[in-house]
Formats: C-alpha cells, structure tokens, sequence
C-alpha cells in the first residue's frame, strides 16, 4: 500500500520516497527489483524513489554528518563500545529511524548532493510499534532535556506532530482484529502525538454483489454448489459491510476509502489508480 | 502420523507464529479449546485478542495472569470439558517490571531501577519488549507447573525474529561491553579500555547532553546489580525454547506475503535448531469439486435465477477458482520450503471466528475430529 500511496503521488509529479523501516525489501519485491541496496536512494519508477532505513546505518550517517572531523566518526563508528551503547540505549533505534526520515523530508538536505522530496511515504511498523517510532523524539526530547538530542528530537517532533506536514493513513481489512487495532492506533496516535488519522483504508474488500432480494432468491436454491458458493461469498460480504460500518465508528465517523481485493494477486498500478480516484 | 494429537503428544509449550491477521490468536485459542477438552489443563497467553473472542471466552478484564475460562461458558456446545481452559492477555510492560522486581538482588536496586526518568519513559518503548516479556512470561508460567500445557500466542510482529532472539538480545546487552562501561568508574574505564572510551564518552556527552547521560548511567549501573538475574533467565529461556517438549506452530494464511514470512521464519527456527511441530494454512479457499466452470454455471441457473443473477454468480464462481489456484499455489510452495508434506489446510470460514462455536469448528479443521472425542 505504501508503494501504491508512492507511486500515485509520483504518477501527480511529486519527487516521493518510499521509505521502508524494517529492512524487509517488501516494496522494492512490489516492484519487482529484489534485493535493492540497503540505505541508499533507489529510483524505482520515475520520479518514485525507494530506501530501506536501517538504525545502524542511519546511526553512522548521523555521525559523519554531526562530527567535524572524518577520522573522529570513523573511529566511533568502529568502536564497539560506542555501537552497544547506542543500542542498548533503549528507544534509540526508533530514534535513529525517525530521524533518518526526518532528513529526508528537509527540503536541503544533510546528505551531501542529494535532491529534495516533496513527498515522503513511511511503510511504518504494524501499529503499537509504530506509534513508539512516530514519538521517539518526543520521548526523547522529554528525557535528555538539554543538549544536541534533545533539541534535534524537538525539531524532528514538532514535523511529526504537524498535521499540515505530516499525514498518518491507517490501512486495514474489514476484519474485526484489524479494525480493533485503527480504532486503537487513532487513539494512541491522538494521545502520544495529538495528530489525528488523516484517512483509513479498507483493504482486500470482497465484491458485494447480490442485493437482499437477489440473496434471497438464491437460498431457494442453495443446493447447487455453485449458489452455495456464492451465498457464502455474501455472508462474507455482510460480515465485512458490519465491520466497515465498525471502523467508521472508530474513525469519527469517516468513510474510509475502500480498495477491493484483486483474486489474481495484488497489481501496484492498478492499486495506485484505484487509490488515486479516491483520495 | 502427523495427525495433530501426534504433534502435541508429550508437548509442554506450544508457540504459535506467523504474521498479523492470518488468524493466530484464534489458532492458539483452538488448540488450547481442544487440548482442554481432551483433559489437560491448559495456559494460553496472548497479546489483545479480537474482542468479542475475549468476551465470548469470559476474559473481559484485563490481568497479567492466566484466569480459568468458566466451564459452564464451554457448556452446551456439545464438547465435555475433561480438562482446565485458562486465558491470559499479556501486559508487556506489567510484565517487564514484574521481571525486575523478580530479578533485583534487593529493594532499593528494584527501587533505583523502577523510579528511574529513563526506565519510566521507554521501557514501554523498548523494541522488542513485547517479545522478550512474552518469553519471559512463557517461562514464568511453564515453571510454575500449574499447566500441563502452556500455547503462547506470540506478538503481531513484522519481525518474527525479534522473538527468537529475544533471550540472545537480552544477554549480548547484559554481557555487552557497554553496559561494564557504566558499573566502572570513567577513569578506570578509560585506563581499562584504552584511550578511545573517553573520546566515546565525551561525545557522547556533546550529542545526548549530559541529563541524559546521568539517567543512562543511573539506569545502567543499577541494572547491573540484575546481571546475573537476567543472564541466568535468558538462558533458561533459551534453553526452554529448545526444549523437546516445545514446538512452534506456524500459522500463515495462502497470501503472498503472509506466506514469505513463514517460509523465513521457518529457516530462522531451523537455523536455531528450535523444535517446529507444524504449518497451519488458515483461510485457504477449498475449490468444491462439483462447482463447474463460470460459463457452464452461467447456462446451468438462467433459467432459475435469470441471466443477470446467473452471471453474477458464474463471476463469483470465476473469483472462487483464480484464489483456489492462488492457494494451492501457494500451498505447494511451503510444501517444498518448508519440507512440510501435510500441512494442516483450514477453509476459509464466512466470518471472522468470535465464539465458542467458532473456536470448536476451528478445532475440528485443525484436528479433523471434534474436541473431546480422542
């Protein structure tokens, strides 16, 4: 979904990264371009650009970029000591993720010679995760008080908790686990961060085809496998139809966009045109 | 052979494993429902489940330990109940300061430890918390001896690997250099550790701030007094994971991705030479055989039905055949991946399942007989 969220905005003219946080190449695959490198700005399609934002990696950039000298970083980035401890920091791995993404929204940007983005797309961890990364700096910030961290951790927050320059979109199926987690993201993303879902996704929907009379004719003649089959694809319609109306419930009351579920395999293109003629 | 009884017989932990939203905590609910029923008294653990699951098994409050599931809610679906159902929902950070407590040599550490700016603002924050309080909690409540069988239902992680590693994690960080930097002085440090370390320290110094450092420090030297607490725990933990007596289940729907991650997982689990009892297939669309094609289905229901209904229903017969291809597709291949001839293949069922009539009829697909009947 966060490549076809990319590749729309790409398709509008919008220079887009899709940035993926657990090093999982799933968007590079969606593409079709296995095993893209790690940590570097990949150009996927044009104008839609691909990295995989790895702690460590980030970590290092961040230290070259922080420290005046080559050879000081160099020997920090080599000392093992220095590693362990900013891994066992706890919360610095959502830290360094976060900020890489930060950098990558500024328009001039620390990473020398590269281009600004005007849009970044996050494919963010599974929900409860998720939030933890989004608040990292907040949390940050709040704990070391004074110092570099501290202020760099309030600057990357007041981005992330700015609904003019940063949009969560919750993507879920009609399901009643998933629809239970973005009622419960939409809360804690209100409570930790005070943004709120800026819109909800209804995903891999199942055709709802029969009307009730339609339905209603076809159990008269529910012995024929085929009908059965089909009236079972309707219960499965009607359960999902009461969980879409659950999560706009959850959702103050928003229809969200509905995307339906392709038998034949997820098609990046045609998911981004049917996200396009709805957002 | 491979029957499920075969599978769980002797079996003291069972873990159940996959991605989120291909039907975990409902697999976990099942197994534990029939292992129950079949006379064992049985623990399962698992992290929010769909509510109305929750309701429907009476588990309505929240606590950090397992509660019996009231026979008489299992009554009248035709099962008779031989054993104990208990359920709990973990509180990863309940959890986590439960370990402390359990670990710290004295009052005023567990105090130093719990009180600390640091601990209080990230523990809840901590990557992989959950995994590690969710092992944590397994050991607790296997040791116990309070359950024959413990079903852990584990968290909805993107990463199943942080779960496995999780004791390994925690102890590179108790044995990590990192954490014997803070429980000696600096100036011995440096002197121990070379010249680097005060270069370390003194950026360190200019990149977190110093109020920063302190808590770090404050929370690392009084996390030492845990260290060989924690040490022994994760080895036990590892050790309890590799046992003969625990198997993993996973459990993958017939999805591209969700069936990635179990083929990855299931390399992980064989790398760490961890005992891995089975495949669930949840959600797999079974073709019914007498379906016929969409355009003999379409002829066949004119008559009945008119021409536009029939072809709606020849649509859905075609939409039923691409995702029974996609399945068993998909079914062939963690056959080979995971060297697994006869997984265990659920149907895909009309609704989510959120009563005890659906965690038996679950059971039944699982097991391929009813709960109680051995």
């Amino acid at each position: 979904m966060a490549a076809a969220l990319g590749l729309v905005a790409a398709r509008a003219g919008k220079r887009t990264i899709v940035a993926e946080v657990a090093r999982r190449g799933d968007v590079a695959s969606a593409f079709d371009r296995g095993g893209a490198e790690p940590f570097s700005e990949t150009e996927l399609a044009p104008g839609l650009f691909h990295i995989s934002i790895d702690p460590q990696d980030a970590l290092e950039e961040y230290l070259r970029d922080q420290l005046p000298s080559g050879p000081v970083a160099e020997v920090l980035i080599r000392s093992r000591v220095f590693t362990m401890v900013a891994a066992a920091t706890p919360g610095m791995r959502e830290l360094l993720t976060v900020g890489k993404l930060w950098e990558l929204a500024q328009l001039d940007r620390r990473t020398p010679g590269a281009d600004a983005y005007d849009l970044v797309v996050v494919d963010a961890p599974a929900t409860g995760h998720g939030v933890a990364v989004l608040s990292a700096p907040r949390t940050f910030a709040a704990a070391a008080g004074s110092g570099p961290v501290a202020r760099q951790g309030t600057i990357i927050d007041a981005m992330l908790s700015d609904p003019k320059r940063t949009a969560v979109v919750a993507v879920a199926k009609a399901e009643e686990l998933a629809v239970t987690e973005t009622g419960q993201l939409r809360e804690a993303l209100l409570a930790s961060m005070g943004l709120p879902l800026e819109r909800v996704v209804a995903n891999a929907l199942e055709p709802d085809r029969f009307s009730p009379q339609e339905a209603k004719l076809l159990e008269s003649h529910a012995g024929h496998p085929a009908v059965a089959g089909a009236l079972s694809g309707h219960a499965r319609a009607r359960h999902q139809r009461a969980q879409l109306a659950r999560l706009r419930r959850l959702t103050d009351g928003r229809t969200p966009a509905r995307l339906p579920l392709h038998p034949g395999g997820p098609d990046l293109e045609r998911l981004a045109d049917e996200l396009a003629s709805q957002l | 052979m491979s029957g499920l009884a075969d599978r769980l017989e002797g079996k003291r932990v069972c873990i159940v494993a996959g991605s989120g939203g291909v039907g975990k905590t409902t697999a976990s609910a099942a197994l534990a429902l029939g292992m129950a029923a079949a006379g064992k008294r049985v623990a399962v653990v698992t992290i929010d489940p769909a509510r109305r699951l929750a309701d429907s098994l009476g588990l309505e409050e929240l606590g950090n330990e397992p509660r019996q599931v009231d026979p008489a809610l299992l009554e009248g679906h035709g099962i008779e109940m031989r054993g104990e159902l208990w359920a709990m929902m973990l509180d990863p950070k309940a959890t986590f300061d439960d370990l402390i407590v359990d670990l710290s040599p004295d009052a005023s550490t567990r105090e130093e430890v719990l009180g600390n700016r640091i601990y209080a603002q990230l523990s809840s924050a901590i990557a992989g918390s959950q995994e590690f309080s969710a092992v944590a909690k397994l050991y607790d409540i296997s040791r116990s001896e309070r359950f024959d069988v413990v079903v852990l239902d584990t968290p909805p992680s993107r990463n199943a690997l942080d779960f496995l590693r999780a004791p390994d994690r925690l102890t590179d960080f108790f044995e990590g250099r990192a954490l014997k930097l803070f429980l000696v002085p600096t100036g011995i440090a440096a002197k121990v550790m070379g010249r680097g370390t005060s270069v370390v320290f003194a950026i360190l110094k200019r990149l977190t701030g110093v109020d920063l450092l302190d808590d770090v420090a404050g929370l690392f030297g009084a996390l030492g007094g845990l260290i060989d607490g924690f040490r022994e725990r994760a080895a036990a933990v590892k050790a309890l994971l590799a046992d003969p007596t625990t198997t993993f289940f996973i459990v993958t729907s017939p999805e591209r991705e969700p069936v990635a991650e179990a083929i990855f997982f299931h390399g992980k689990l064989r790398e760490a030479r961890m005992p891995f009892g089975g495949l669930i297939v949840n959600r797999t669309v079974v073709l019914d055989a007498a379906l016929g094609d969409p355009v003999a289905v379409r002829a066949t229901l004119r008559d009945k039905l008119g021409d536009a209904l029939a072809g709606k229903v020849a649509q859905s017969v075609a939409d039923l055949q691409l995702l029974a291809a996609r399945d068993v597709e998909s079914i062939e291949r963690l056959k080979v991946a995971l060297d697994e001839p006869e997984p265990i293949v659920v149907p895909r069922l009309d609704g989510d399942v959120q009563d005890v009539d659906g965690l038996l009829a679950l059971y039944r697909h699982l097991s391929g007989s009813s709960p109680g009947t051995a």
